[in-house]
């Protein structure tokens, strides 16, 4: 593999001076599943890697217990997401995406937050996140800023970074009442395969158990971004959540979606599939919401 | 870049001038020469290079040698006894036919006892999963979920694994 040299700063300012020291031939890297294949690929070339694995403090989930927002860590691997009893509790759906995110060996060592910077249209990890309102936190030489999770990505491979900042953190809102959520990564086969699509839908009901109050459709590859079923969301408001509706949200979120032919899968069927998974999810979403209330 | 890292590697401590660009893979295979750790595609789809550090199995194709500083990392070449006695999910593979070729063989196992050592009363689908990253070209999976399934403890009082502890020189069963 091509010389670099690799540093390891403690925390997010000391990296940051790093990058600033050294410029464009510098990198950040998080747990290098992703940039170390890049080296040996020759897509990247850089003369130092800033590890950013070493910086106290953002490595596993926890609950701000003066607000009941989740924090996680952007240098969470998705083995220590999968395994937090805080995220299999309250949040099941991000626990649907990271399970099945490469292989157990990959999850040991791949964090969620470089699963969001790549912006990849199929990042497993971003949909649930977007689904649960989710905010990025993000660090660099002019401080913190926090934007919405749904505006950090801008084109395939492209999120709202400066060069040298760094993605410090998710903050997910607490948990609300009556609310159910779930995700489905959708592919040829269950190991090893990136999605062909991803479906992530929540729906928060009314005290009634039946009428929804808010619902968020969250689909992967089916843009070149992760891409609100904006259209299909206000179907959804105030009807009753049933497999009639959800059938006709989820034939809307497959018109409205920007589905193309790509080696993994045409257009068509991904557009059907969106119909179908919608629904799936939504029926899902439903039983856990129940589930929780009792 | 070089500089000196301290680890222990199959239950011996080591210190060692790496340079900061060495993967896990070269470290072990070249730089120590124990080639029970194979590489098949080196971009982690394969999982022929997979090794147990700190209790987790990992891809030592995409993980830097200089990670291991202040860990413990285990290969294939650490689990049978001093004096040859091969460890009991080696025995299995053997036993229930699960090596063909025998490259994927070394991987297989050390992602098998990662599982076991966590899980052991593991069941096939948590065997499944826990082997999803290891890829079989003989596609011999049939067997080798037989081999694993053979030493855990799914459904019985006690599980047929006793985990190793390395570190304080307990080997065998």
């Amino acid at each position: 593999m091509r010389q670099f040299t690799y540093l390891t700063p403690k925390t997010l300012d000391e990296a940051i001076s790093l990058h600033v020291a050294h410029g464009e031939s510098a990198r950040y890297v998080a747990g290098g599943t992703d940039v170390l294949v890049k080296i040996k690929e020759g897509k990247f070339a850089p003369d130092y890697l800033i590890s950013l694995k070493h910086i106290i403090g953002q490595d596993r989930p926890f609950l701000n217990q003066e607000t009941g927002e989740l924090y996680i860590g952007a240098f969470c691997t998705h083995g220590s997401i999968e395994q937090s009893p805080l995220v299999q509790h309250h949040y099941p759906i991000i626990h649907d995406a990271v399970k099945n995110i490469g292989s157990v060996q990959i999850r040991n060592v791949a964090t969620i937050g470089g699963n969001l910077v790549n912006a990849v249209p199929s990042a497993d990890g971003a949909i649930p996140l977007i689904v649960l309102d989710s905010k990025a936190n993000i660090y660099g030489t002019k401080g913190q800023r926090s934007v919405d999770l749904q505006r950090f990505f801008l084109g395939p491979g492209q999120c709202d970074l400066e060069a040298g900042e760094i993605l410090t953190e998710i903050v997910i809102p607490p948990p609300l009442p009556r609310t159910g959520s779930a995700y489905i990564k959708h592919g040829r086969r269950e190991a090893m395969e990136l999605p062909m699509l991803g479906v992530g839908v929540l729906l928060c009901l009314e005290e009634d158990m039946t009428t929804c109050a808010k619902a968020r459709i969250c689909l992967g590859v089916a843009a070149p971004t992760p891409f609100r079923a904006l259209a299909a969301e206000k179907y959804l408001k105030g009807k009753t959540v049933d497999e009639n509706n959800l059938t006709e949200a989820g034939r809307l979120a497959g018109q409205e979606s920007k589905v193309r032919d790509s080696i993994r899968g045409v257009a068509w069927y991904r557009r059907e599939m969106v119909g179908v998974l919608v629904k799936r999810m939504g029926l899902k979403a439903l039983e856990r919401a129940k589930e929780r209330h009792k | 870049m070089a500089h000196e890292i301290s680890f222990i590697f199959n239950g011996n401590a080591m210190k060692m001038n790496i340079e900061d660009h060495w993967t896990l893979l070269h470290l072990i295979r070249e730089e120590l020469g124990y080639t029970g750790t194979k590489e098949g595609c080196g971009s982690g789809e394969c999982g022929a290079c997979t090794v147990i550090v700190d209790d987790k199995a990992v891809n030592s194709c995409l993980y830097l040698a200089a990670e291991i500083d202040g860990k413990q990392l285990t290969t294939i070449e650490g689990l049978a006894a001093a004096d040859g006695t091969l460890h009991p999910i080696q025995k299995s593979f053997v036993e229930k036919g699960g090596i063909q070729c025998g490259f994927c063989s070394p991987g297989m196992i050390l992602s098998a006892k990662a599982l076991l050592d966590k899980t052991p009363n593991a069941s096939e689908i948590d065997i499944k999963e826990a082997i999803a990253g290891n890829l079989c070209r003989c596609t011999g999976y049939v067997q080798i979920i037989d081999s694993i399934k053979a030493v855990s403890g799914y459904g019985e009082d006690e599980p047929h694994v006793v985990a190793f502890k390395t570190d304080e020189g307990e080997r065998g069963e």
